[in-house]
């Protein structure tokens, strides 16, 4: 067995594999890690996810346009995420509570929407999913040419938006304006930044992300809709946050090692390791939870992270 | 450009509390009458389908009762735990661990007296979903890890160790599928009312709102854990030790969930399966914010979502509605009534610039 | 400033304030605590909304609905907690907010601000980290902040509370700069003194209205003073006797570190007696909070060593400091003495729950709850609606009224209060002190650390001053010479 893990194709497979499906799950993150940073703390990744896998797969189903789907999808993971502006920023009630309302009520509208356009057939519908991207030259090198440079184009997207939401946020005036806002509110608003509005904006910008993510989900990883197709990604994506310590690079290494894990599991599965194959669906979350014990303690949390901004509080 | 801020208000008179959570299922139907007419039906005859089956017969009402028991002690173990600032999303990872305990003894304790069945059960049930419950609890307290997390994440790892059972020691003999053996007669919850489905655990939920009560207002533990959630620094600053009472919450919290996990297999299914809970664990969660984290108001909450849960059925069928509406309903729900409560408080105030 | 009136629900906080500002000068305003200084600047500010009144800049009427409004027309305010990204560097926190090309320009803004560094005499290094600089330095990064984004017009809150006496020199001298140069200032303060060396012209608020405007040159400190309040300054405080006796509260070499990890505590010790007030004097930020957490229990000192009546008690065991009867009135109330949204008498059995007759065997009786409680109020003269209002509709003065009750109902020994008086009004004040001398006549130790001198002169027997975590020196209040207690405080040793 040890041969067939380090043979070409076994590992060929297994990169190809990793950096597909961590790419819901960078895409999540790197949407959260724009909202927390400007202090907010999103827990409707779940249902917005959910939501955007479902319109994203509906708009296609209709229409047979794949990239129609993903900005519906898009779309509707802003609208979802500007209802928890509307919530947790404008009325400024508990974040914790706020997302995970969006979460419930985000993930009823999918199913029931999804229920209403598809019935109950015997069958699921499905979709001709995205195909992967081959780009002509670099995927003949071997091993590397057909994992890295035969993926989805959303994949491609994906790594490219990690170093732009980085500079984002480090190198340009508006991420320093975001940063700020996390940190200390009060200084954000004393120079005439706008914090609750910026606030929507880094909320709508990853209610984007995450609707999309959802969409890769069943347009281009799968090609139907199922209930539980998000199966815990959009926590996941909270978790790597913590662990990337808010910063959008360690955040995807994150989410790489998380869709490493998921890949690694299921061909594991297919070698015939003998071990119940739950043993292995838990691993990616053991892990999980063991990086964030390792991290926790050295966290640089963003200071103003939870705390609605309200200005007409009395003071002395 | 118009700007809104929310700014403090004179304090309403206190009878307003009271309408608060009636103005809010108000203003839920209304809003998720949107839904239902997209869908094509009569708003009217829904609703009215929806009523009928949850309370139009004794049957049906008996029944709402059922679905209310599992909701009323995961909403107990969310409003307990959330009271102490212990953010338990681990509910539903809770009540699998307590049903997989009471699957356990169910089926395999056949050498024990029958009258020590239902008691063991209830017992081991609350331990395991209370020390499942401890794991994040303890990460929190020593090590300063997020508890939003380890709970949700811990509801997978027990999703799955579920699973590994199910495919391995627990199960059934002879079947391919991942389910248990049935539990013995004597683990059966007794039906307490004839030519229905009222069970003993809905006793139980009462008992467990009671002792919930008792505990949060006439306890030192309750006075405690109510200090932790409020303000964890001046409640260190008064001697309490915080670690405990966070620990001591989250063994409660979790028993709880682990209870209401009894529940679904002593009383609905009396086996284990994999979709044991239609997330009444994040359900609880719901219900607790809706209750306001008093245990009178997560009963009266659980029993609001039974409605639903009971009624979209009768609607499903009626009038065609999908069922899916129970989660629009209740995040539609959830939203109004914390916004009317932040209404009591604050008001809007609009201004131009 | 013309009529400003600004109401919070249905307290008015500027009632009709009329306020004029010219070019070049210091115009300072003052008022007790409460009386509504911070309110009005913060209207001028942009960052509250006026209820009445007009704002006019140069004559023309303005409304600012953000402080980005007032900053376009060049005012700036400098606030007592600083407004700093403590996490990001000098010239981040500069840039937080300018109009410029999309991509940080750091090359850009850092010309612009040396240039400004260098016109003004406040050198800071614009790489430097915010946490790593002085409380003085932090300053001056504010007043950079404003000057960087053109004001004309500073307003500055309460600046010297945080700083040592050096620092307020150099403070002076950058007004000083700025004046000549044709900026307006602001000076809002409760230090009589310190106005009367700076600024040009007083406004006096009292409760809200405007009572006064001098000129400085035409007032005096007493005039300044009874303005302020209404009524004369001085406290009328009975001064008992009181025979010093036995330590009651030792400290042994105690060594801590604040929660940036530097040492804040440096082998410090000190010895209270009973029947004595010993005050520990020094500026805010010399290990005074850090010190006042080891004895309370919230910290385990890294060494050194806690007596209480002579038996040792072990560090960061807030329930063992508890047991010993110690009397804690804690610097920050709100955060760390008391539950906000929980009930006054909630708030009372905070430290007694544990005890009978408050509890037994784990359950409350509510009625030995409502009986305690009652005393407390009844003794310590609480205003409240009653004990079962949230403890959050209480004033400062009567919060620390709460706090007050609670720690020194059982006649404690020891009484150990950091900052005692923040934030407290006159009266409260008055009252505080009252509650201090009281616990010396009745034979208790107060261990009195404050950052308040004329505080630190009224109330103590004998004088320690805290510099860097060390205690620079003691003298004993009959002799106590305010200059050299000046220099212990700014670390010139004697």
């Amino acid at each position: 067995m040890i041969n067939e893990i380090f043979s070409i194709a076994f590992i060929t497979g297994l990169i190809a594999a990793t950096l597909r499906m961590s790419t819901p799950i960078i895409l999540a993150t790197l949407g959260e890690i724009i909202t927390e940073r400007a202090g907010v703390l999103n827990l409707g990744i779940e249902g917005t996810m959910l939501f955007g896998a479902a319109a994203g797969f509906l708009t296609t189903l209709a229409t047979g346009n794949l990239w129609l789907g993903v900005f519906v999808a898009a779309l509707g993971g802003i609208v979802l995420s500007l209802l928890m502006a509307v919530l947790a920023v404008y009325f400024g009630l508990s974040q914790h509570v706020s997302g995970l309302g969006i979460t419930l009520f985000a993930s009823g509208l999918a199913m029931f929407i999804y229920r209403l356009a598809v019935g109950s057939p015997t069958v699921p519908p499905v979709i001709d999913p995205f195909t992967p991207l081959v780009i002509p030259f670099l995927s003949k090198i071997p091993i590397i040419g057909p994992s890295l440079f035969s993926q989805y184009s959303l994949t491609y997207i994906t790594w490219a938006l990690i170093p732009i939401v980085s500079i984002f946020l480090f190198r340009t005036r508006a991420g320093l304006r975001v940063r700020t806002i996390g940190q200390n509110p009060l200084a954000a608003d004393t120079v005439g930044v706008n914090v609750n509005l910026t606030r929507t904006l880094c909320l709508a910008a990853g209610g984007a992300l995450f609707g999309v993510a959802g969409a890769f989900l069943t347009l281009a990883q799968q090609n139907m809709f199922l209930i539980d197709v998000i199966g815990g990604r959009g926590w996941i994506a909270i978790a790597m946050t913590i662990f990337g310590n808010w910063n959008p690079l360690m955040g995807a290494a994150g989410g790489l090692i998380f869709g490493f894990l998921d890949a690694f599991q299921l061909r594991l599965q297919s070698l015939g390791v003998d071990l119940p194959f739950h043993i292995f669906l838990m691993i990616p979350y053991l892990i999980t939870i063991l990086a964030l014990i390792s991290v926790s303690r050295k966290a640089t949390v963003p200071a103003g992270l939870l705390k609605p901004y309200r200005r007409e509080e009395k003071g002395g | 450009m118009i700007s809104m801020s929310i700014v403090k208000r004179k304090p309403l008179p206190s009878w307003v509390i009271l309408v608060i959570p009636v103005a809010a299922v108000f203003v839920t139907l209304l809003i998720t009458s949107i839904p239902i007419i997209i869908a094509g039906g009569n708003v009217f005859k829904a609703y009215g389908a929806l009523f009928y089956g949850a309370l139009g017969s004794k049957f049906n009402l008996l029944e709402t009762f059922v679905k209310a028991s599992p909701l009323v002690l995961t909403g107990l173990a969310v409003a307990f735990a959330f009271r102490a600032r212990f953010w338990n999303i681990g509910a539903e990872g809770q009540l699998f661990a307590g049903a997989i305990a009471a699957t356990w003894v169910g089926v395999y304790f056949t050498w024990l007296p029958v009258f020590l069945i239902l008691p063991l059960m209830l017992l081991l049930g609350f331990l395991a979903g209370g020390l499942w419950a401890t794991i994040p609890a303890f990460l929190k307290t020593k090590l300063k890890v997020d508890d939003v997390v380890t709970t949700l994440l811990l509801n997978y790892v027990m999703l799955h160790i579920m699973g590994a059972l199910l495919f391995g020691p627990l199960q059934m003999p002879g079947s391919a599928w991942p389910r248990s053996a049935s539990i013995m007669d004597s683990a059966f919850y007794p039906i307490l009312i004839a030519r229905s489905r009222f069970h003993f655990g809905i006793i139980i939920s009462f008992v467990a709102i009671l002792a919930i009560w008792f505990i949060n207002s006439k306890t030192v533990f309750g006075y405690q854990s109510r200090g932790v959630g409020i303000n964890l620094e001046a409640a260190k600053f008064g001697g309490i030790n915080t670690g405990m009472v966070i620990l001591k919450t989250a063994i409660i919290s979790g028993g709880l969930a682990g209870l209401a996990g009894v529940g679904e297999i002593a009383a609905i299914h009396h086996h284990l399966m994999m979709d044991i809970s239609p997330g009444y664990g994040y359900t609880g969660i719901v219900i607790a914010m809706l209750g306001n984290l008093h245990p009178i108001g997560v009963a009266l909450a659980a029993f609001f979502f039974s409605i639903i849960s009971v009624g979209a059925q009768t609607m499903s069928r009626v009038a065609g509605i999908p069922i899916y509406i129970t989660g629009i309903i209740e995040g539609v729900s959830l939203m109004t009534m914390l916004i009317f409560l932040l209404l009591t408080e604050y008001k809007i105030r609009w201004t131009k610039s | 400033m013309r009529a400003v009136t600004k109401r919070f629900v249905d307290v008015i906080a500027n009632d009709k304030v009329d306020l004029k500002l010219y070019p070049k000068e210091v115009v300072g305003l003052l008022g007790e605590n409460g009386a509504g200084k911070t309110t009005l600047m913060n209207v001028l500010f942009g960052y509250y909304n006026l209820d009445g009144g007009k704002l006019l800049i140069n004559g023309e009427e303005v409304t600012f609905s953000s402080p980005r409004d007032a900053i376009n027309h060049g005012i700036a305010m400098i606030h007592q907690h600083f407004t700093l990204v403590q996490t990001q560097t000098v010239l981040e926190n500069v840039m937080i907010g300018m109009e410029g090309s999309f991509f940080l320009d750091k090359k850009k803004a850092t010309v612009k601000l040396l240039k400004i560094e260098q016109e003004f005499g406040l050198n800071l290094d614009p790489k430097a980290i915010v946490w790593t600089l002085s409380i003085g330095e932090q300053q001056k990064l504010e007043i950079l902040k404003a000057l960087y984004r053109g004001a004309k017009i500073l307003i500055m809150d309460e600046p010297t509370a945080v700083l040592a006496p050096i620092e307020t020199i150099e403070l002076f001298e950058t007004l000083h700069t700025l004046v000549d140069s044709g900026h307006s200032i602001i000076f809002i303060s409760h230090h009589l003194q310190e106005v009367m060396e700076i600024c040009d012209r007083v406004v006096v608020l009292r409760t809200g209205k405007r009572v006064a405007g001098r000129k400085v040159s035409e007032s005096s400190i007493p005039e300044l003073a009874s303005l302020m309040v209404g009524r004369e300054l001085l406290e009328r405080l009975e001064k008992g006797e009181a025979k010093v006796g036995t330590p009651v509260l030792e400290a042994k070499n105690l060594k801590g570190r604040n929660n940036r990890g530097l040492i804040a505590v440096d082998n410090l010790s000190f010895t209270l007696r009973e029947g004595e007030i010993l005050g520990v004097a020094g500026v805010s930020g010399n290990g005074q909070t850090e010190l006042s957490e080891i004895l309370f229990g919230q910290v385990k000192p890294e060494e050194g060593e806690i007596f209480v009546s002579g038996k040792s008690i072990p560090g960061g065991n807030p329930s063992a400091i508890i047991k010993t009867g110690m009397a804690r009135i804690p610097e920050d109330r709100i955060t760390t003495g008391l539950f906000m949204d929980l009930s006054v008498k909630e708030n009372m059995i905070l430290e007694s729950h544990v005890n009978e007759p408050i509890s037994k065997n784990g359950l409350i009786n509510m009625q030995e709850i409502r009986s305690f409680s009652q005393n407390c109020i009844d003794n310590f003269s609480v205003k409240t609606d009653g004990m079962d209002v949230p403890v959050k509709t209480l004033s400062g003065g009567n919060l620390q009224k709460v706090i007050l009750a609670r720690e020194l109902s059982g006649n404690p020994k020891v009484v150990v209060a950091c900052q005692p008086t923040r934030g407290l009004d006159v009266g409260a004040m008055e009252y505080v002190h009252q509650a201090m001398l009281n616990q010396k006549t009745a034979g208790s130790g107060v261990l009195l650390i404050s950052d308040d001198l004329d505080e630190i002169f009224l109330l103590s027997d004998r004088i320690i001053v805290m510099y860097e975590g060390k205690i620079m020196g003691e003298m004993s209040s009959k002799e106590a010479d305010r200059d050299k207690i000046g220099l212990w405080m700014s670390g010139v040793s004697s």
